[in-house]
């Protein structure tokens, strides 16, 4: 096995022991939840025998470790169970929420890339300039000001009584109407996308200032070779690895789930899944969503750092 | 093994050369100034420089850091950054004006006829391209050459410049090769397009002596070879008068004297000149280091008068008004000095011999084995223990970087550890004020166990202490010196709470900086001054014994020889011992009472300083001494030039772990067998000397056959 090959085993070997971790986490947590399950799943008046029937149905009444292993293998085959509240297989609910989160997610991270990167580098290359100290000032106000607080301008401004050009809340699948869908994913991509790039624009900036300063860009240059290839091939393959690294968590964070603003913007994605599911205590879709999630934060991890590895070839692969 | 000689037919053929008429001259830098724009002040960092190069030359320059060297050099490729400027005279390559080039003139010049060998190969080389295609863009951009025809190209300069295996390692990363061969990477890329002026920025310092050595012949070779002239800077002098036919020496931004290399070297009318000469130690010829007095001034407001007036000995009133003129020593030789008073300068030898007694040279009796303060057997280190799933997956050796080391450690004695980087001389201090735990072996103290009792280790804890190589990284630039001082008095001091404030005002004047220097932070010293505090941090405790980790690696020869200098004093003053780590042979030499020579993590020779310098026995320290550049520019004894690098200590050569370079190898026996460290018959009693090596001592003193 290569160096590069056995670095990416023994990430790849830590990352699903992160995630059995979590699942033990979730499942130990989902138990002691206050309340009964099947209270909740047949209402508050049940005779002793509809509890018994009903713990039965769903597997309640087994030793814990059965119940785990039932759980984790019932994921892997795709029987994930049923929700107590929909009475409908958890699959069915997740996985469309995820989904819909996820072009949220994709949107949101594609304006940050074509918005964060490019100012960032012009930023950079022209630094002191006029055009540097705008967008530095603005960022630095940005990164102050708390994201939802945008969603929510966004919805009176722009959804609400005073333009009404998008809608406020909700969503469309693009099979019904591509131009309905863009419309409801806007608003909250937006938002999300500029709760991000001020973080990314700042560090592409810096990052790259100190690669301009570096004495490597000087050798180039004083090799002779005009300053777009000093730029592009000498300074932004190394000053850009922290940004692309900084990039993939934030995709990470993006999938996973960003309860505040799908909230705001009643966005039916898997944020507003989790919340709902605690609220009714819907434990085979709460440890589902949170599953997810935790997954999404784990695998972008897992991303962040092997590209970091295979791009920077001084990074050496010793452990994980 | 390779073997260098300097033909001296060569040299004298050079220096012809430079004599001749002006019609060969190449570069031509006339009254040059150049200022640095900050936002409160201009620094003025070079003021009124000429100076001129004829083809085929070596024009070596050299002074203290902040001299303007550098500055010097990025103004001859126009490349001063966004807030420096030419403010006055001229420069012309070839009848061309560099500073009325054109931007795209001056894309065409660089690289292709002025080259540029930056100072740190580390950091000079881009980490993520591999090293063949950055040779490879100059000479696809300068000779308009096809990919496959700049590779070949490349790959043969990589074997030029003697890189074993060019097209393996033209696809290797920077970070892949070692410190050496990164820089014969860069000389490569500089030599790539044939340019007619090179400019080496301090090509060898921060390298091994013998990395050094190799590289300084590597440069005198491509210099026939190529019949290229050559601008070197180092604050080296060894350096310079290995290399240079001419020198120019800098002071604050002026030029203070020029002249010859034996001009400069055995008849320099110049205080700076003699100053910097005389505060260079040379192993050679074992003087006394007198140390120039002062720091280089700040260039914001340049004084009236001359500028080293300060600084200077030999300095009269007269010295201190008006401006101070270069004046010629010679006619004939273009020797020339800014001094008003050279003609004393030239008749009284600098007064080095009446020494205030300070720099007295360490005895050879401090060896005594009844006063052995400290005593570490078998001390072993090993890094990078790898854990299981590294085993899975098959993960790397581990270090072996200290290997079952004896030593010992007598009251009042300095004993030195010499060796190249990676020979596991700073680990080995480290664990000998435990700063790391061995993995196996003991510490003696005043002859009890370290171990034994948590008493014995907090005893040993409180009377030893360490000085770093880089007072920068070493002091906390948010503290205070009072506060940085203060800290070991807190941890360590005796119970009985003595005035603080005094002891630290004490300790500061013993260093030789003021009581005022307490309220200052790290980042308004120089470089001096701090490694100055470090010291007076590491005497705080009032230690027994102080392990001293290159404490003069990053300073200017005139600072270092003041730190020497105030090294000893302490030592006779706190009746302390030392164990010195350096790289510097000629540091150890000249303040060390025993030595002892590292490879791979194990001791090959140690006893009194005189029996192992002179003559040396082991192949290894033979290999080492001989490639300290001499200071006289005459010397052209032969060099032994080790082959390669030191092997990885993952994967220690079996038998003698030398013998993979070794010049005196006697074959299998050498491959197979471990040498024991044993006494040598000259070494006389107590097996004071001991060297490890199957030759018998007749056949290690025999010089180095030619092969
Ligand atoms: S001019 Fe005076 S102060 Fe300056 S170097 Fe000569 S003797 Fe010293
Ligand atoms: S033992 Fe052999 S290889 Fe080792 S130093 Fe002696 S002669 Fe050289």
């Amino acid at each position: 096995m290569g160096k590069f090959g056995r670095y990416l085993a023994i990430r790849s070997l830590y990352s699903i022991l992160i995630l059995w971790g979590v699942t033990l986490v979730v499942f130990g947590v989902t138990q002691i939840l206050p309340g009964d399950p099947a209270t909740m799943v047949l209402g508050p008046y049940v005779s002793e025998q509809g509890i018994e029937l009903v713990n039965e149905r769903l597997g309640l009444n087994k030793p814990l470790p059965v119940q785990y292993f039932d759980w984790i293998t019932g994921i892997f085959v795709g029987d994930w169970g049923l929700s107590f509240q929909y009475e409908q297989p958890v699959y069915d609910i997740v996985v469309p929420r995820m989904l819909r989160t996820a072009q949220l997610a994709l949107v949101a991270f594609l304006l940050v890339v074509c918005i964060g990167v490019p100012l960032g580098v012009v930023a950079a290359i022209y630094r002191g300039s006029y055009v540097d100290t705008v967008v530095s000032a603005v960022t630095y106000v940005w990164l102050a000001v708390p994201g939802y607080v945008f969603g929510i301008l966004f919805i009176l401004l722009l959804g609400g009584p005073v333009f009404y050009l998008f809608p406020s809340s909700g969503y469309v699948a693009p099979s019904e109407s591509i131009s309905g869908w863009f419309g409801h994913i806007l608003l909250p991509s937006v938002t999300l996308a500029l709760m991000m790039v001020a973080h990314v624009l700042r560090q592409t900036r810096s990052e790259l200032i100190d690669t301009l300063q570096s004495e490597y860009v000087r050798t180039a240059r004083l090799k002779g070779l005009d300053e777009r290839t000093v730029l592009v091939k000498h300074a932004l393959r190394n000053g850009i690895i922290p940004t692309v690294t900084l990039l993939a968590l934030k995709l990470g964070s993006l999938l996973g789930g960003t309860v505040l603003i799908e909230y705001v913007f009643s966005y039916p994605g898997i944020g507003t899944l989790t919340v709902e599911a605690i609220h009714n205590r819907d434990l085979p879709v709460l440890q589902m969503s949170i599953l997810l999630i935790a997954a999404a934060y784990v695998i972008a991890n897992l991303i962040a750092d092997v590209l970091y590895t295979y791009l920077d070839p001084r990074i050496e692969y010793g452990g994980a | 093994m390779s073997k260098n000689k300097r033909s001296p037919s060569n040299q004298t053929m050079t220096r012809a050369r430079t004599a001749q008429s002006t019609s060969d001259r190449l570069l031509e830098i006339d009254g040059l100034s150049v200022e640095y724009q900050l936002p409160d002040r201009t620094i003025k960092a070079l003021r009124d420089v000429s100076m001129s190069l004829e083809e085929g030359e070596t024009l070596g320059i050299a002074g203290e850091s902040g001299s303007g060297k550098s500055t010097l050099a990025l103004a001859i490729l126009q490349y001063l950054g966004d807030n420096g400027n030419v403010s006055g005279g001229s420069i012309s390559f070839k009848d061309t004006s560099l500073l009325d080039a054109s931007d795209e003139d001056l894309r065409s010049i660089r690289g292709n006829e002025i080259a540029h060998v930056p100072q740190n190969p580390q950091t000079s080389l881009n980490p993520s391209i591999t090293v063949g295609e950055q040779i490879a863009e100059v000479i696809r951009l300068h000779q308009g050459k096809s990919s496959t025809e700049a590779k070949e190209d490349a790959i043969g300069i990589l074997r030029q410049v003697n890189i074993s295996d060019p097209e393996e390692n033209y696809e290797r990363y920077p970070h892949e090769l070692s410190g050496g061969m990164q820089q014969r990477v860069l000389i490569a890329m500089a030599l790539s397009c044939n340019p007619e002026l090179l400019i080496l920025d301090e090509p060898t310092t921060g390298l091994d002596v013998t990395t050094q050595s190799k590289i300084l012949s590597l440069i005198n070779e491509l210099k026939d070879e190529f019949n290229t002239s050559i601008v070197l800077i180092t604050h080296d002098l060894g350096v310079l008068a290995e290399t240079s036919d001419r020198v120019a020496i800098l002071y604050a931004g002026e030029l203070v004297e020029k002249g010859t290399t034996s001009d400069i070297f055995s008849n320099s009318a110049n205080p700076y000149t003699r100053g910097l000469l005389a505060a260079t130690p040379d192993i050679e010829t074992e003087r006394e280091l007198k140390p120039i007095p002062g720091n280089i001034p700040n260039l914001d407001r340049v004084p009236d008068g001359c500028i080293f007036a300060d600084r200077c000995e030999f300095v009269e009133d007269e010295c201190r008004t008006g401006q101070i003129d270069l004046e010629a020593v010679d006619d004939g030789s273009g020797h020339v000095t800014r001094c008003r008073r050279w003609e004393h300068v030239v008749d009284e030898p600098l007064k080095t011999s009446e020494s205030e007694g300070t720099t007295s040279g360490p005895v050879d009796e401090a060896y005594d084995s009844d006063r052995k303060l400290l005593e570490a057997k078998n001390l072993t280190k090993t890094f990078g223990e790898t854990g299981l799933l590294d085993q899975v997956f098959g993960g790397e050796q581990p270090v072996q970087a200290v290997n079952g080391v004896d030593i010992d450690v007598c009251e009042s004695e300095t004993v030195g550890i010499v060796g190249e980087s990676g020979c596991g001389k700073s680990t080995l201090g480290r664990l000998m004020v435990q700063l790391l735990d061995q993995d196996e072996g003991t510490i003696e103290f005043r002859g009890e166990d370290i171990s034994s009792t948590s008493d014995a280790f907090d005893e040993f804890r409180k009377d030893t202490s360490i000085v770093f190589q880089n007072p920068d990284s070493s002091l906390n630039p948010q503290k205070r010196v009072y506060t940085i001082l203060e800290r070991p008095l807190d941890l360590l001091a005796d119970g009985a709470e003595q005035d603080k404030d005094e002891r630290i005002a004490k300790l500061l004047m013993q260093v030789g900086l003021g009581p005022e220097y307490a309220t200052k932070y790290p980042g308004e010293l120089s470089g001096g001054e701090k490694q100055r505090v470090g010291i007076a941090r590491a005497f705080a405790s009032n230690p027994k014994f102080v392990v001293l980790d290159e404490p003069v690696a990053s300073l200017d020869a005139s600072v270092q020889a003041n730190i020497l200098d105030l090294l000893q004093e302490l030592k006779a003053e706190y009746n302390t011992s030392y164990l010195l780590i350096s790289h510097d042979l000629s540091v150890v030499n000249h303040i060390c009472d025993r030595v002892a020579v590292m490879y791979l993590g194990e001791i090959v020779e140690t006893g009194p300083k005189s029996d192992v310098f002179n003559p040396p026995y082991h192949p290894y320290t033979q290999a080492l001494l001989s490639s300290i550049p001499s200071m006289d520019p005459e010397d052209d004894r032969e060099r032994i030039h080790l082959e390669g690098d030191v092997p990885s200590a993952r994967n220690p050569p079996s038998g003698c772990s030398f013998h993979s370079r070794c010049p005196k190898k006697i074959g299998e026996q050498c491959e197979q067998s471990k040498p024991e460290l044993e006494g040598t018959n000259a070494g006389g009693q107590d097996n004071r000397h001991r060297v490890s090596c199957h030759l018998d001592e007749e056949q290690m003193n025999e010089p180095v056959r030619e092969t």
